[in-house]
Parts: C-alpha cells; structure tokens; sequence
C-alpha cells in the first residue's frame, strides 16, 4: 500500500504488515529480506517507510511492568504516549521527556531520540531509557542497556529502527504533583534576542519560543518565549483552588475532515495569523494544563492535512552556540526572502546528543513547516549549505528530502553506526527509504 | 442504576473486542478473570491489566472447542463471577468454508457450539444464584443469511436465538442476558477489509457499550453503532424472492 509519514511527502509504496507477538515478529524478520519497524507514523518523512516491508509495530501494545518507588515502567515498543500518560499521569508520573505530539509509540521516540522542551537540563528521550529489547534479523533478541551491549545501546537510541526492532524497553518516569503547567510568555524583538533569552533561561524546567518568520525589517525574527514549570499541589491549590488536580485526559479533539485547499496558507493568511499571535500577546504568568501546554497540536486531529493534498515539509536543523548567532540570521533572511511561507517555527536550545545518530547537539535548533511546493526544494537546498557550513545537521525524524552529502557531514558518528549495523547483520535487511535515500 | 463492581470474566480475553472489554471492567474497579487458549498470549493481557489499571486479574486456559473441559473450568473458579461476556469468535473465508468441510465445523462450533454450551452452563449456575449478567457477542451476520457469509452469519443465528430464548427463561429469576451487535470492528479479524467508517466502530466503543449494556442501563440487546439498526431493518423487510438476488 502507499505509505508516507505525517507530512503527507513523500508517498512510497510498502508492503504493511503486522505482527501480533515476538514469535510472530520474529518469524516473519527471518523471512522477510529488507524491511523496517514503524510506530504510529509521525515522523515526518519517510524514515517509517520500509524499503520492500513495513512492520507496524502497533499491536505491541501491552505495558509489562511498573516499580512505584524507583518509577521506571517496562512496556512494548507500540504502547502509545498517549496511553501512557492517559494510564500514568493521574497516578502521579509523567514521560521526563515528551515531544510535540503525544500520538507516538514509545520504540519511535526511542529510534528519533526524540527531543522535548526540557533538552538543555535532561537530555532526550533515550537519556531516560534504561534497557531495551532488540530483535536482530535473524530472530535473535538481545537486551542492551548503558551497560549491557552498551555500543549497540547507543547506536539504537536515536538509530532510526535500523539496528533492529525495539520490542520493549524500560524507561525512566518522574514524578509530578499535578498536571498543570505554569507558564511563562516572553516577548523577544528578535530571534538572536530569543535565543539570549532562552540561554539565560536554562534554569527553566521547560523553554520553547515561537518565531514570527514573516515580519519584516526589523522586527523580522520577533519570537514568544515560553517557559514552563511542573505546578506543584500548592501552588495550583493556591492559584487555582478547586481546580482538577490532573485535568481530563480525553484523547481526541477537533478532526480537520477534508484536505484543506493547497492556497489557505499562504504568505498573507499566515502573516497575519503571526501578526495576531504576536500582537495579543503579552508577557504573562498563567497556568495552563499538561495537554495545552505540550500537546497544543493534538487537539485538532489530522491537522497535517491543513497543508492541502501535497503535504509538507518539516525542516528541523540544530547549529552549535558558535555559529548559531551568525547563521540563524541569515537563514532568516533566506526564508523572509522566499514565496514559501513557514506556518510554524519553534525554536530551543538544545544540549549533548545522548545515541551515535542523535540528532541533539549542543547548540540552537529551529524548526519550520513548509507546505510542498515547485519552488521550496531548491530554497532547503540553501538552507542546507548554510547548515553545513555552521557545522550543524538535519533532523532525521523530519527529514524528507536532505541529500546523503549533508547527513554524513552532519552525523560524525556514522562509521562507528555503520560497523554496527554490519555486526548485527542489519545491512542490507534492515533499510528505510529514509536510510535507503541517504546512504546509512 | 450501576451495578457494584464485582468479578467478570471475559471468555476469548485476548481477542481485540476481549480487551478492550476486560480494561473496561478492569478501569471500573472490577476483578477480571480472563480466558486464553494461549498461555503467553494470555499472561501477556493479564500482565498489562495489572499494570495499566491496577486491577486484579487473573488467567485461565479455556479452549472454546474442548467442551468436555467446560464443566471442570466453572469448578476451578472457585467463586462464579458476576458477569460472563463471551467475545469468543472467528471470521471464516466463505469459499474455504464452502469447500472445506472441516474448516466449516471449525467456524460452526467456535462461533456456536462452545459459546453456547459455556453460556448454558454457566446460566445454570446462574440461575441457582440467582444473580447475574451473561454478555454474547453475536452478530449482525446472524440476522439473515446472506450468500457471501452464511457460514459465519448461520452459526451466529444460532448464538443470537440461543441468547434470545436464554434472556427468556432466566428473565424471572434474576439472571440477565446481554446480546451484543458489534457491526463491524476494526480489529484482527477484519484486517485489511475496507469497512465504510458510519458502520465500523473500534474495539474501545464496543467495549464500552458491552459495561454500559451490561452495568449500566440494563439493556436486553444492544446494535453497537445505531446506524446498523437502520441497514438491518431495510435488510429484514426485503422479501426473499428479492433478497436471494441481491449479492453483498
């Protein structure tokens, strides 16, 4: 069947199947000659797109295990975040790392080494993951962890399901007293004064800004700052008395039932949605819940399908602090530059990469959404170069597009991944359009 | 009015439909007793109950073709349950079932035979009681015999009158019983059919309709998506001599 990820582009055919158990998984891995595991299909590329099969992984769904006091959880790689935040959060933990949606399995946010709000202090995903089942090719299953198979531990958080299928893993939860946010809204006039303001503030549990791509002259880059705090019982008692402790936790929202018209969101419609967002808002202190404040997206379903039927493009790239204040400007000015308007743009600090291919850097990175178009291809070709020349990388969980020059000049650890792949006899088995695209 | 939570048990728990209806029970604060042919398959659902919702769950190996260890299964219960739901169910291929005649019996007796030898037996402890609720799981499939499922659809009748004269003679000694309509489901069995999304409800939502059926508003037969109601109207009132030709 044709397959893409959550950008809608590229479309790839795949054969789907789906394996109800390890013994089924393992059976049909010896049989099948390439193929790769995918999650809940919200990368946004085509990493989840198996080169020849897909195995979805979905049916692996069952939590196997929970110790209160240390509060690490045993589940199989399909459990959804979702569920378990759904199953957790009123009993007092949450994920210590989340990314922007919480309809991800948790072995794709182990393969992404996915990276939320509070990188700077803890690390990604992979950072709190304390073991993992893998199943080889051949069948074989191994446990790795930091100290068991610790190479191969490190090439799979963040591997992009390419050292085998995750199957299980035993990650770390923290506790929290609510499931309420506390939220502070910043206004920087710039995005070099987003990124000061985001580095002073590394103290902040959680720090994300919203870059206003489309303004011009100088408030060109003018971004809100969000940080963010864990609420304690207190405080939400004091601030908010008679507030849920651990407000609702229903799954769905607001579906976008059709593919809106490829012209809804151009570079008028959006300046001035930036404009609004901007204008209205003011430096603030609010409390806010655990599903607006890290899941804002998830509220209105399917929401990629905004873009209109050729989808869109994610372009997600991290810079070293060095060349950060250099670059980020005149990446700015390419994008200002362009016809092709960015809807979204998120930008963080990030800190060390925990897995051989992670994508986390000590450094800046910015996010950007890009609605498929003739022209876009050739203005991320730039985009690129720029990048590279900052000694920065691509995303590989959003990538669609980049070409195999620039992810071995962004992803230094590739031998040492390499030699693992052929000492677990993944080359040639285990292939994604994504690592086909790119050469891994 | 709802019922207290007490003990169900959920005959074919590893199924999807079996589940999701065990988390239901499970998350209402009710002991779950799960049957499995499968050891590791079933262990594997009880496992994560007990993680998921806390509860208490145990498993117990049933096959739904060995009628004969039926008897000895109520025994080992120990305590009956106040609920039985029985999910247990399979989708034959129409044109194997057609040739194959001991595929047919396979689908005749898991579709029929053991849910309705379980169901009677189970009634009769029931009954002696005094209390409780029996779930089947029947189908739409049931209500006429159409020419591409009459396979399934005819061993699905018979569940359907079986529960439907059962409800009738319990109905003055306390015991309830619940016939279920899923339409379709999204689920293992109809993997990689295209279902039309105004008829196809998901494992959770019929999970759901089963507690609420059950415990809840006490219903007598329930169609999971109202929809179905509709279609199985139009379809009943077809005169044979028309319906013979249709083919779907």
């Amino acid at each position: 069947m044709e397959l893409s990820g959550w950008g809608r582009y590229p479309r790839h055919s795949s054969n789907v199947v789906s394996p109800g158990s390890p013994r089924e998984l393992a059976m049909l891995q010896r049989h099948i000659p390439t193929y790769v595991a995918r999650g809940n299909g919200r990368s946004y590329g085509d990493a989840g797109i198996g080169a020849g099969v897909t195995l979805d992984m979905r049916r692996f769904d069952r939590m196997k295990g929970f110790d209160e006091t240390s509060a690490l959880l045993t589940v199989e790689a399909g459990v959804l975040l979702a569920d378990l935040i759904d199953r957790f959060l009123p009993r007092g933990f949450f994920p210590a790392v989340v990314p922007g949606t919480r309809f991800v399995t948790i072995g794709g946010m182990i393969a992404a080494d996915v990276h939320g709000k509070n990188h700077h202090w803890v690390g990604g995903f992979g950072d709190h993951v304390e073991a993992l089942k893998l199943m080889f090719p051949s069948g074989q299953t191994v446990r790795c962890s930091r100290d068991e198979n610790s190479d191969l531990f490190k090439a799979t958080i963040g591997g992009m399901g390419l050292t085998g299928t995750i199957v299980e893993a035993t990650i770390q939860l923290i506790k929290v007293e609510t499931g309420w946010m506390r939220q502070n809204t910043v206004r920087a006039e710039s995005i070099l004064s987003a990124v000061q303001l985001l580095t002073a503030n590394e103290g902040a549990s959680y720090a994300v800004a919203w870059v206003d791509c489309l303004s011009k002259g100088n408030a060109l880059g003018r971004s809100l700052v969000y940080l963010g705090e864990h609420v304690s019982l207190d405080a939400l008692q004091e601030r908010n008395p008679g507030a849920p402790i651990y407000p609702n936790t229903r799954r769905r929202g607001i579906a976008v039932p059709l593919d809106a018209p490829g012209f809804l969101l151009n570079r008028h419609s959006i300046r001035a949605f930036n404009a609004l967002r901007y204008g209205r808002a003011r430096t603030k202190d609010e409390l806010v819940t655990w599903q607006s404040y890290f899941f804002p997206l998830d509220g209105l379903d399917q929401w990629n399908r905004l873009y209109g039927r050729r989808g869109f493009l994610q372009y997600q790239f991290v810079l070293p602090h060095q060349t950060a204040s250099r670059v980020l400007p005149e990446i700015m000015g390419e994008i200002a530059t362009t016809e092709d308007p960015s809807f979204l743009a998120v930008l963080k600090t990030l800190g060390k990469g925990g897995g051989q291919l992670s994508f986390p850097m000590s450094g800046v990175t910015l996010a950007l959404d890009f609605p498929v178009s003739d022209s876009i291809f050739s203005l991320l070709d730039r985009l690129d170069r720029l990048v590279v020349e900052g000694g920065g990388r691509l995303y590989l969980a959003k990538d669609a597009r980049q070409r195999p020059e620039t992810f071995e000049a962004g992803y230094p650890n590739l031998s040492i991944f390499r030699q693992q792949r052929r000492a677990i006899g993944a080359e040639g088995r285990l292939a994604s359009m994504l690592s086909k695209r790119i050469a891994v | 009015m709802t019922t207290q939570p007490g003990t169900a048990l959920i005959i074919g728990g590893t199924s999807d439909i079996g589940r999701a209806t065990a988390l239901v029970y499970a998350d209402h604060g009710w002991k779950v007793i799960l049957t499995a042919r499968n050891d590791e398959e079933g262990l594997r659902e009880v496992n994560h109950l007990l993680i998921a919702s806390q509860a208490k769950a145990e498993l117990c190996r049933l096959d739904i073709l060995d009628t004969e260890s039926f008897g000895p299964f109520i025994n080992s219960l120990g305590t009956l349950p106040n609920t039985v739901v029985c999910v247990v169910g399979m989708l034959p291929t129409q044109s194997r079932a057609v040739a194959d005649t001991a595929y047919a019996s396979l689908s005749l007796r898991t579709n029929f035979e053991g849910p309705a030898i379980l169901l009677g037996m189970l009634a009769d402890r029931f009954e002696k009681r005094g209390t409780g609720t029996i779930v089947g799981v029947s189908s739409i499939a049931g209500n006429r015999g159409r020419a591409s499922n009459y396979v399934y659809g005819s061993a699905k009748a018979g569940l359907t009158a079986f529960l439907s004269g059962l409800r009738g003679r319990l109905w003055h000694s306390g015991v309830r019983v619940v016939t279920v309509m899923p339409g379709f489901v999204r689920t293992r069995m109809t993997d990689g059919m295209k279902l039309s999304p105004f008829l196809t409800a998901e494992p959770e939502q019929v999970a759901e309709a089963i507690y609420e059926a059950a415990e809840s508003r006490h219903r007598d037969i329930i169609y999971v998506r109202r929809s179905w109601r509709l279609v199985m109207g139009v379809i009943a009132a077809m005169p044979e001599g028309v319906f013979k030709r249709v083919r779907f």
